[in-house]
């Protein structure tokens, strides 16, 4: 190929090259604009010349697989991809700002900052999974944000996606990507499992918690290779005020093996939504890190280990739901609950690392200002959320699996379609009201849910009496 | 343009039919069959026929060893293949069996080879059912995509400049850009006698603009298909197999 056209003022397929804001190892990124396109962009060349590495063409070309099929606010819009024939390039958009790297230097954040971080990452990654995308280079300069606080992920050079070949499988003998962010089972050459991320992202909620890269820094095979049997320090041995809840979630996400982590991004998500929620186990606790017979076990047992097959991206998201399940305490009937636990029950039973939201919503009156204590000076939204797990107890659920959460709003159906979108769900549970004059006065709850949702919507009506409705008609004549 | 691609119909009108209303709802311009239009099933004459009109009309065809097998008895076959083949030779006439003969072994159109089998040596009508298989094809040529069937099974295959095999077993309808940046196989399923576990209808389309290959699956009436392979007195197997796909 000849030498690189790319220099300011010149154009390529309509984009006018402007300044080179920045030189990588494996790519240059220019400004560039066309007249057709209000927004800034960013076109990426890649280093193709005699002696580059190989690596840089291969990722690039996975990149220009996989940004054109990617949508939605936390992927870089793409606007045109060139080919190694003539020029290649990749022209996103441009995503003001800093990455994450830059905040290195503040680190240790603050729990609540780091929590509420991790949780717009989580919920990036969750969007990007459901797009049949694993990123597998999740860290701080692989991170930026919208204006609005959006988390946008960048850089899938070395990404693979369900749908497309995976280009980057025979190229390297040795795993690649960024070494203190890297799954342990990245080392045994697996690249399908897209719990890979969450365990990257756990490196990094670490890392920015604690002020300490839980693997060190190690860039040597060998030394990667001690996370297939040795766990991290716990973060409570580092900083003693070390929150239960986060240790919990972190050395969830750290865990050796990936089915022992978070099913989804979009649960790891809830849980950093809802701190209060997560169920605490040994982990939470621990200062020590496992005992050097666990670790020998690990270590020299790995033979007898059979790798899980794994489900793809798609099958391990729709495995492992958040169903939200809307129990209306204080009006619906015992018999609608009955039903409503029902049908949780049914769907909780086929899918294991299904969990599930029950959501109740306290109502506030429009004009009236409420008081959290009732006439008896009980607080109410505490009374309701002992009744929530009061309905939830007959499930038997494990207590990683449910969640209780009373909504103070006036609009419930508003509330619920609000709390569904915030937190991921996958499946809207609600009963039908029947015969009520609420009903018939403020129009259907599960109606407007069921119209307006995002996801899937399940209206549960216990069974009416057949015989009303014909007498019904019957009068009528 | 929006090319469809056919392999290995088979005789199989039902199928065939239905790969040929779905490429044209997709808006496909110019048709490419990529061997073995007859053997197994029962419509080799409808198969060929229809194979001959598209040819007419500015289509491609390239002869498979079922094809061959018409004209050259000497073909080697299992027996099941071989009863089909005796049996479709007689059903043939003259001018079908002329146009069998007369295919080309493959035929290259810009940057793009089609072939029915190992594109390294033809006439030997040995599969690519692996990455060495395919490196061998791909190797033998300077086309960019080959475009390839004889398996009845879809695949994809790519070699990187770096000589870097990757393999891939395509999901159905999801397109996927072939970058210029290496060489690529393109494996496409059967049309009327898929191997793979669905009995669905297999073909391709090939944008040479966005440079994006879809494969598509077609449902079919299975049943008719299979129902005329048992009424035409050919090997039970051949119907049985259509029903599961393999």
């Amino acid at each position: 190929m000849a030498k690189s056209p790319v220099h300011p003022g010149a154009v390529i397929d309509g984009f006018i090259v402007g300044e080179c804001v920045h030189a990588g190892g494996m790519a240059t990124l220019w400004s560039v604009t066309r007249p057709d396109i209000d927004r800034p962009l960013l076109m990426k060349i890649p280093r193709v010349a005699e002696g580059e590495d190989p690596a840089a063409i291969v990722s690039f070309e996975m990149e220009q697989l996989i940004l054109p099929k990617l949508s939605g606010p936390h992927v870089p819009a793409c606007f045109g991809i060139g080919d190694f024939a003539h020029q290649a390039y990749v022209v996103i958009e441009r995503i003001s700002g800093e990455t994450l790297y830059k905040r290195l230097p503040e680190l240790p954040l603050s729990y609540e900052e780091a929590r509420a971080l991790v949780a717009g990452i989580a919920t990036a990654l969750a969007d990007l999974h459901k797009q049949h995308v694993i990123h597998h280079d999740i860290k701080p300069s692989s991170i930026m944000f919208r204006p609005s606080g959006e988390v946008v992920l960048i850089d899938y050079g070395l990404s693979c996606h369900k749908h497309l070949p995976d280009l980057l499988q025979e190229e390297f003998r040795l795993p690649y990507g960024t070494a203190p962010y890297m799954a342990p089972e990245r080392l045994t050459g697996m690249r399908n499992d897209p719990r890979s991320d969450l365990f990257s992202l756990g490196v990094l909620l670490y890392f920015f918690t604690t002020g300490v890269r839980p693997f060190g820094e190690t860039e040597t095979l060998r030394g990667m290779q001690r996370r297939l049997w040795r766990d991290p320090h716990p973060p409570r041995q580092l900083k003693a005020d070390y929150p239960l809840w986060l240790q919990e979630i972190v050395l969830r996400c750290l865990e050796i093996e990936p089915k022992a982590r978070y099913p989804t991004a979009a649960q790891l998500a809830f849980d950093l939504s809802h701190p209060d929620q997560v169920k605490l186990t040994a982990r939470a606790e621990k200062v020590n890190r496992d005992s050097i017979t666990t670790v020998w076990r690990r270590r020299f047992n790995r033979g007898m280990i059979q790798p899980e097959s794994v489900a793809d991206v798609a099958a391990q998201i729709a495995s492992s739901p958040i169903v939200a399940i809307a129990v209306d305490i204080s009006e619906a009937t015992e018999e609608l609950n009955a039903a409503l636990r029902v049908t949780a029950a049914r769907i909780l039973a086929t899918l294991p690392a299904a969990r599930l939201a029950c959501v109740n919503v306290l109502k506030l009156g429009r004009i009236t200002i409420d008081r959290t204590l009732d006439e008896q000076g009980k607080n109410k939204h505490v009374d309701r959320l002992v009744q929530l797990q009061h309905w939830a107890s007959p499930l038997k659920l494990d207590a990683s699996r449910l969640t209780v959460h009373v909504l103070e709003a006036v609009d419930p159906a508003s509330a619920i379609l609000e709390f569904a979108k915030a937190n991921q769900v996958d499946h809207i549970i609600i009963g039908a009201r029947q015969d009520s004059v609420l009903r018939t006065l403020l129009g259907s709850v599960s109606a407007k849910i069921a119209s307006e949702a995002n996801c899937t919507v399940t209206v549960v009506r216990p069974p009416r009496p057949a015989a009303r409705g014909v007498e019904g008609r019957a009068v009528i004549k | 343009m929006l090319l469809a691609l056919f392999s290995d119909i088979h005789g199989n009108r039902p199928a065939f039919a239905a790969c040929l209303e779905a490429a044209r709802a997709r808006g496909a311009e110019r048709f490419i069959c990529l061997g073995d239009i007859v053997g197994y099933g029962a419509d080799p004459e409808w198969s060929v026929e229809t194979v001959m009109e598209l040819v007419a009309q500015g289509g491609l065809a390239v002869r498979g060893n079922h094809d061959n097998a018409i004209g050259s008895p000497s073909e080697s076959m299992n027996a099941d293949a071989q009863a089909a083949i005796d049996w479709t030779r007689a059903r043939l006439s003259a001018a079908h069996r002329q146009f069998l003969a007369e295919l080309p072994m493959s035929v290259e159109d810009e940057d793009r080879l089609y072939v029915h089998s190992d594109a390294s040596s033809p006439t030997r009508w040995r599969y690519v059912q692996s990455a060495p298989d395919a490196a061998r094809s791909m190797i033998a040529t300077t086309a960019q995509v080959t475009f390839c069937g004889h398996i009845h099974r879809p695949a994809l295959y790519s070699l990187s400049a770096t000589a870097k095999m990757t393999s891939f077993i395509p999901t159905s309808n999801a397109p996927v850009q072939l970058l210029r940046g290496r060489q690529w196989l393109v494996v496409a399923g059967s049309v009327g006698q898929p191997r793979d576990g669905d009995p669905a209808a297999s073909f391709l389309t090939f944008d040479t603009r966005t440079r994006e290959v879809t494969y598509c699956r077609v449902p079919y009436d299975v049943e008719t298909a299979a129902r005329r392979i048992r009424d035409n007195g050919l090997p039970p197997w051949l119907a049985q197999r259509l029903i599961l796909g393999r």
